[in-house]
């Protein structure tokens, strides 16, 4: 076990999928060779060590990087591309959506495509053509995994996992928390896909997230418990496969949900969390789901409109306190 | 038997092949019901995907698209199973998840088939990044038309493979028509092919109605790739003799325009040049041809006997199995 930061976290995996297996080879815009020399950027010095073979700067071609990786999978190779920002995802969505995600079907389960990508996300203060939370859209095509990992250990165990896993996955990788540091198991330390991990254990309110979200989350949390509220937090991490028993058990103690994401509400992936609970657990609520998003809008760049969009802890501590005070107003009690 | 005689023959089989299968399923999809969604079919542009195929090894991966019969034909993919599928028989090359639209046979290294116009290209690329990673001494050759050269993929794909050298033979089938609108409506020039050069690598028109021309530059410009000089542009200039689909009953051809090309039929024109050659008997040829239709005859009754797949197999080949 040693610190890392998540950028540094998500290096060691890419560096020891790449020891482990020859068959592992990293592509992207400035993979090898960046503008960053930035120290927590995940693909700084694996050029140096694994030469021009195996880490391979693209031309700016998103169709062509995602292709090369559905092409050299149905092959055997594990490749590991880089898409820059998460809104130019749009540009690979065909060769991902049509190809990565439909070609095994359409093969009859002949054929593989154990491809890996990871997309850079995040709020940047670059404006909505660089910052853009589209995964509901991945999370909507049957074919391709999602996962969002929240912390270093997280963001390497997570990596490897979709690395060596035989179906393609989407890593999406929240680049402010590049710089956060924790504590990362050393060695092929993977985390299974699937599974949801509990970051709080409580017993009034599950809130469910994932990615920067947690740790507006454990603000709430920390808010909330001033008041004796007990928060549980759950860090969702794999969009798909999804661990429907994670959040039914832990709704089903608390009977209550918030879900939490930096992505818009309107048809977000908190609109599945939150049906999945309606259709399997309705019995266990105490009071209506709420949601905790960004407004329907792109994201925009001024500091304090960005400050607008994004979620912060307070409208948690808020809607966590509308939670609670359904059932208390229904049986007419005061908070 | 002489070499020549034996690659004459491979290309007339495989032509008279394709031409059977795909008139076969011509016939099938104007019997109300019988097949069902869309055929597209490829009739007209026959020596273009035996004088191609004919010019590769094994090991070489083949990318097709919607218009894919005659390639996987050649390539010597079962005709049974591509007729199962077809008709969505649980015994198809896809168990009936696919039918025709996007057939893959990996048997054959037929790896991938996309119907989306212009996907094949990328996909290209990435198995011939594989090929070139594994220093294999194998090639990826990818189909796709004139309509598709418009996508953007198409010119991602062949940036790519110029910039790394991969050995990607790319076909482009020039058969005038992407839908309804003929080459002049979709196309900035008439040269596809001169594209090549704006990405590195050759790239050369042939008369995609003549098998032996287009096997004998095929079979360069595989060489080519296959050195490690890179990719290679092929433009083959032929037609599509049928609509878009079956359905499509070709109302914006210009009828003298379709007769012009009829007369150019690939098939029937090597026909009478094996027998003008003296190399092939009339005899041979029609045993030939018989063969051809015995396998399609075959192939139909193999996939009328076929069951459909039970509706809860709708479920499985989403994920790999672990």
């Amino acid at each position: 076990m040693g610190v890392l930061t998540t950028g540094q976290a998500v290096r060691e995996a890419l560096d020891l999928a790449m020891e482990m297996d020859e068959r592992v080879f990293v592509a992207g815009e400035g993979v090898g060779t960046s503008i960053h020399k930035d120290p927590n950027m995940p693909t700084l010095g694996l050029l140096e060590k694994y030469g021009p073979r195996r880490v391979k700067d693209t031309p700016v071609s998103e169709a062509a990087i995602a292709g090369l990786a559905v092409g050299a999978s149905s092959m055997g190779l594990l490749p590991v591309v880089e898409i820059m920002f998460f809104p130019f995802i749009t540009l690979a969505s065909d060769m991902l959506v049509n190809h990565a995600a439909k070609l095994r079907y359409l093969s009859g389960g002949k054929s593989s495509f154990p491809l890996t990508v990871r997309v850079k996300a995040g709020i940047l203060s670059a404006g909505c053509q660089h910052s853009h939370n589209l995964e509901a859209w991945l999370a909507h095509s049957p074919g391709l995994k999602v996962v969002f990992p929240s912390t270093p250990a997280d963001a390497k165990g997570l990596l490897l996992s979709a690395i060596f896993d035989p179906d393609p996955v989407v890593v999406i990788e929240e680049m402010p928390l590049y710089w956060m540091k924790g504590e990362v198991p050393e060695g092929d330390c993977r985390v299974p896909l699937g599974l949801a991990r509990k970051v709080l254990p409580g017993t009034d309110c599950t809130v469910a997230c994932y990615g920067g979200a947690v740790y507006t989350a454990l603000q709430a949390a920390d808010e909330l418990s001033k008041k004796g509220v007990s928060l549980e937090i759950l860090d969702l991490r794999s969009l798909v496969p999804f661990d429907r028993d994670a959040l039914l058990d832990s709704v089903r103690k608390t009977g209550r949900l918030v879900v939490l994401h930096e992505a818009t509400k309107f048809a977000g992936f908190g609109a599945e969390v939150a049906a999945i609970v309606v259709e399997e657990a309705f019995d266990a609520l105490k009071a209506p789901i709420m949601r905790v998003a960004a407004p329907d809008i792109p994201v925009p760049f001024s500091p304090p409109l960005e400050e607008f969009y994004k979620p912060n802890p307070m409208m948690v501590v808020e809607a966590v306190r509308a939670v609670l005070e359904y059932g208390r107003k229904a049986r007419g009690e005061h908070a | 038997m002489d070499a020549q005689k034996e690659l004459k023959e491979t290309f007339y089989k495989t032509m008279v092949l394709i031409r059977a299968f795909e008139e076969k399923v011509s016939a099938l999809a104007q019997e109300g019901g019988r097949l069902p969604g869309m055929q597209i079919l490829a009739v007209g542009q026959e020596a273009v995907a035996a004088g191609v195929v004919a010019a590769l090894r094994p090991g070489d991966v083949l990318v097709t698209n919607h218009r894919s019969h005659g390639h996987l034909l050649a390539r010597g993919a079962d005709p049974n199973l591509l007729m199962a599928e077809i008709m969505g028989k649980k015994t198809g090359v896809g168990q009936g998840k696919s039918g025709t639209l996007h057939m893959a046979v990996p048997e054959v290294n037929a790896l991938m088939t996309s119907t989306v116009v212009g996907a094949g290209p990328p996909l290209a690329v990435g198995a011939a990044f594989a090929q070139h990673y594994r220093s294999e001494p194998n090639i990826t050759v990818v189909f796709f038309g004139d309509g598709a050269a418009a996508e953007g993929s198409v010119h991602e794909a062949m940036n790519l493979a110029g910039v790394w050298k991969l050995p990607v033979l790319f076909v482009c089938e020039n058969n005038c028509w992407a839908g309804a609108q003929g080459l002049c409506e979709h196309c900035s020039t008439k040269n596809i092919a001169a594209r090549g050069e704006s990405y590195g690598m050759p790239g050369e028109q042939v008369d995609g109605n003549d098998v032996e021309a287009v096997h004998t530059l095929a079979a360069r410009l595989a060489d080519h790739c296959r050195k490690g000089h890179g990719p290679a542009l092929i433009e083959a200039l032929t037609y599509r003799m049928h609509g878009h689909g079956e359905y499509d009953r070709q109302h914006y051809v210009d009828k003298k325009e379709l007769e012009q090309w009829s007369r150019r039929c690939p098939v029937k024109g090597f026909r009478e040049k094996l027998l003008a050659g003296g190399l092939v008997a009339e005899s041979e040829v029609q045993s030939m041809e018989q063969e051809a239709k015995s396998k399609v005859d075959a192939a139909v009754e193999f996939a009328d006997q076929s069951p459909y797949p039970r509706p809860g197999e709708a479920l499985k080949h989403v994920w790999a199995e672990t």
